[in-house]
């Protein structure tokens, strides 16, 4: 009777501290929401002002004071926050370039890396152990390798500021591990299909495309959401390759607006919520699914 | 034979699209990169190209280097200075970051009623850009942010300020608030987001470890009389040593290689210079490009060696246990 106390006050303790840190991991994002639905002198204090910010006056002609109110929820929700982040800093066409540029990179890591893999563990020549290996140096390799390189080849071709000069470093550098995982699903396909396939009249492209590619559905998705993550949050590449002009992603998108409105929060929080939103929708929907990917890319790798 | 000729035609096209993605990306950059890094050149086109042998590495760990208008950066050691940053980063990851991982996994992982749910909570921010969680922060690092009225409202900012005035500053200006603003408090405050980002990483890699040690063993070892520590030392903990060397790695060479949260964080990442920062610095904002690619090369040095070493640290151990 007294251990099985003790060991409910235990629990009852190990809970309290998990909520604990559950709290410091949501408070950031509960103040993000809360700011970017106010104006600067809510969160600071000052004066009430309307949405076009001029000072709102009472009847006696005197300045309504604002208390100041940092982290409670907003008294006033000023959605106008939304509106300006969404036209004035194009926050929405941000968001369909990195759209853009992550479902192509996505695309190209696929084919190569599942191309490449068919290639190293279903056809049989010599040499294929050491291409594997040579492929997997990419998952030490840092993106600094190809800052300069690439950044030169780019500008003298004229491919600097397009979606190209994103899509296809993003590509190659999840190919690596688009390979290691797919290298992990395509062993677990039998044989025998390949053996069937080829009895059956396909060469080579016939049995990779009606029989193999079929069945690596679950791989398109490991990889696939590995692949996003990837491109969808990336800052270096993005920062040096397209910094300006139309084909700007959400991350660099983010940086130019909080820049121009250093001092002005609400906006700044607005465009950081609808940075976050999506990506926060997608893991709820898909969290199982994304933790397996990360878990698959770090287990074997 | 013909058919020997097209099976062997058939592996090279299948190889291609992969291939040429990763030598002219990958590797043809590295050496690239490695050429760039003995020569001195500011326009774009290579034109004026010198061969300088390991000049630009000499210059990268001297206390001076050049741009067009004359020297920058002088009196200090910046590449020095970015790589001990960028190893305490890497250090306190290590050894608070993973811990605190491994000490949550560990708990979450014995059957926790809304095991799951805490688990997914705490890999959140994970997803989240960095440039986000860094401007964030920054709103919470402000002189008149978060943090500072947080402290304000505990009854503690003014001594805890001037506490930090005359045991931490160098300088003698007194401590204001401005937490990313001096070097003494800049690395730190870099430290606590990437904290509060990461761990959850590393915790989610080592909850799939540890559910993946067999029943029977935690079993027997409970039959044995075994307490929950001993199970944790003797079984769980050796029987996880491929992940926690795969989170030492990720940690140490995440920290070498870390760039966004600096650079969204401060204003001058002077504060917590970082290998990264210091290349983007030199090599775009002062078309320094062989200068820039000797701190490529000198990271993907590190990051090899990095890794190297650690597997090997890893191995040793794992045979003195076995």
């Amino acid at each position: 009777m007294m251990e099985h106390r003790k060991l409910k006050a235990s629990t009852v303790i190990v809970h309290l501290l998990l909520i604990v840190l559950v709290l410091i991991n949501l408070f950031p994002l509960y103040w993000m929401m809360t700011f970017s639905l106010k104006d600067n002198d809510e969160i600071f204090g000052g004066y009430l002002k309307d949405d076009a910010g001029t000072i709102i006056y009472d009847e006696d002609g005197q300045k309504i004071p604002v208390e100041r109110n940092m982290i409670g929820l907003p008294r006033n929700w000023r959605w106008i926050n939304y509106n300006r982040a969404l036209n004035t800093g194009n926050m929405g066409r941000y968001f369909l370039n990195s759209l853009v540029v992550s479902v192509m990179a996505i695309l190209l890591t696929l084919l190569a890396a599942f191309m490449a893999t068919y290639a190293m563990t279903r056809m049989v020549w010599k040499g294929r152990k050491m291409m594997n290996k040579f492929f997997m140096l990419g998952l030490t390799i840092p993106i600094h390798a190809a800052l300069v390189p690439v950044f030169l080849i780019l500008s003298r071709l004229k491919l600097l500021d397009t979606y190209t000069a994103l899509i296809v470093p993003y590509a190659a550098f999840s190919l690596s591990m688009g390979i290691l995982i797919s290298i992990g699903f395509m062993g677990d396909i039998p044989y025998d299909l390949d053996e069937a396939a080829f009895l059956d009249g396909c060469n080579e492209w016939g049995t990779f495309g009606r029989v193999i590619l079929p069945l690596m559905m679950p791989a398109t998705a490991t990889v696939g959401i590995y692949t996003f993550l990837q491109c969808w949050n990336e800052l270096l590449f993005a920062t040096i390759f397209v910094s300006k002009g139309e084909f700007v992603t959400l991350p660099v998108g983010v940086k130019q607006l909080v820049g121009q409105h250093t001092t002005d929060w609400g906006p700044v929080g607005a465009a950081l919520a609808i940075a976050t939103i999506p990506t926060m929708i997608v893991y709820i929907l898909l969290s199982r699914r994304i933790q397996e990917g990360f878990i698959a890319g770090a287990v074997k790798g | 034979m013909k058919r020997a000729l097209t099976y062997r035609l058939s592996i090279i096209a299948f190889l291609l699209p992969a291939l040429i993605l990763f030598v002219g990306i990958l590797i043809a950059p590295i050496i690239m990169s490695v050429i760039y890094s003995m020569h001195d050149f500011k326009a774009i086109s290579g034109a004026d190209m010198n061969y300088v042998g390991f000049k630009n590495y000499v210059e990268l760990f001297s206390r001076e280097m050049v741009n067009e208008k004359g020297a920058f950066f002088t009196n200090v050691n910046y590449m020095g200075d970015a790589l001990v940053n960028a190893l305490i980063l890497g250090a306190l990851s290590v050894f608070i970051q993973l811990p605190l991982a491994l000490l949550i996994a560990l708990k979450l992982s014995k059957g926790i009623r809304g095991e799951r749910a805490y688990l997914s909570i705490f890999f959140m921010p994970v997803l989240i850009s960095t440039v986000i969680i860094g401007q964030l922060w920054k709103n919470i690092y402000e002189p008149d942010g978060l943090l500072n009225n947080a402290l304000g409202a505990l009854g503690v900012k003014d001594q805890l300020f001037s506490w930090i005035s005359s045991h931490i500053y160098s300088t003698k200006m007194p401590f204001k608030g401005a937490w990313t603003g001096y070097k003494e408090t800049a690395l730190i405050a870099a430290f606590i987001p990437i904290l509060w980002q990461y761990v959850g990483y590393h915790m989610l890699l080592m909850y799939a470890g540890i559910k993946g040690v067999p029943t029977d063993l935690l079993e027997a070892a409970q039959l044995d009389g075994c307490t929950e520590g001993q199970v944790n030392r003797h079984i769980i903990i050796p029987y996880i040593k491929p992940i926690l060397r795969v989170c030492v790695i990720f940690a140490v060479t995440g920290s070498l290689k870390s760039f966004d949260l600096i650079y969204t964080l401060m204003n001058d990442t002077r504060r917590a210079e970082l290998p990264s920062t210091l290349m983007y610095k030199l090599t775009f904002l002062n078309n320094r490009y062989g200068l820039g690619s000797a701190i490529a090369v000198v990271l993907i040095i590190l990051c090899f060696a990095f890794a190297l070493l650690i597997s090997l640290a890893f191995k040793d151990r794992g045979e003195k246990v076995a």
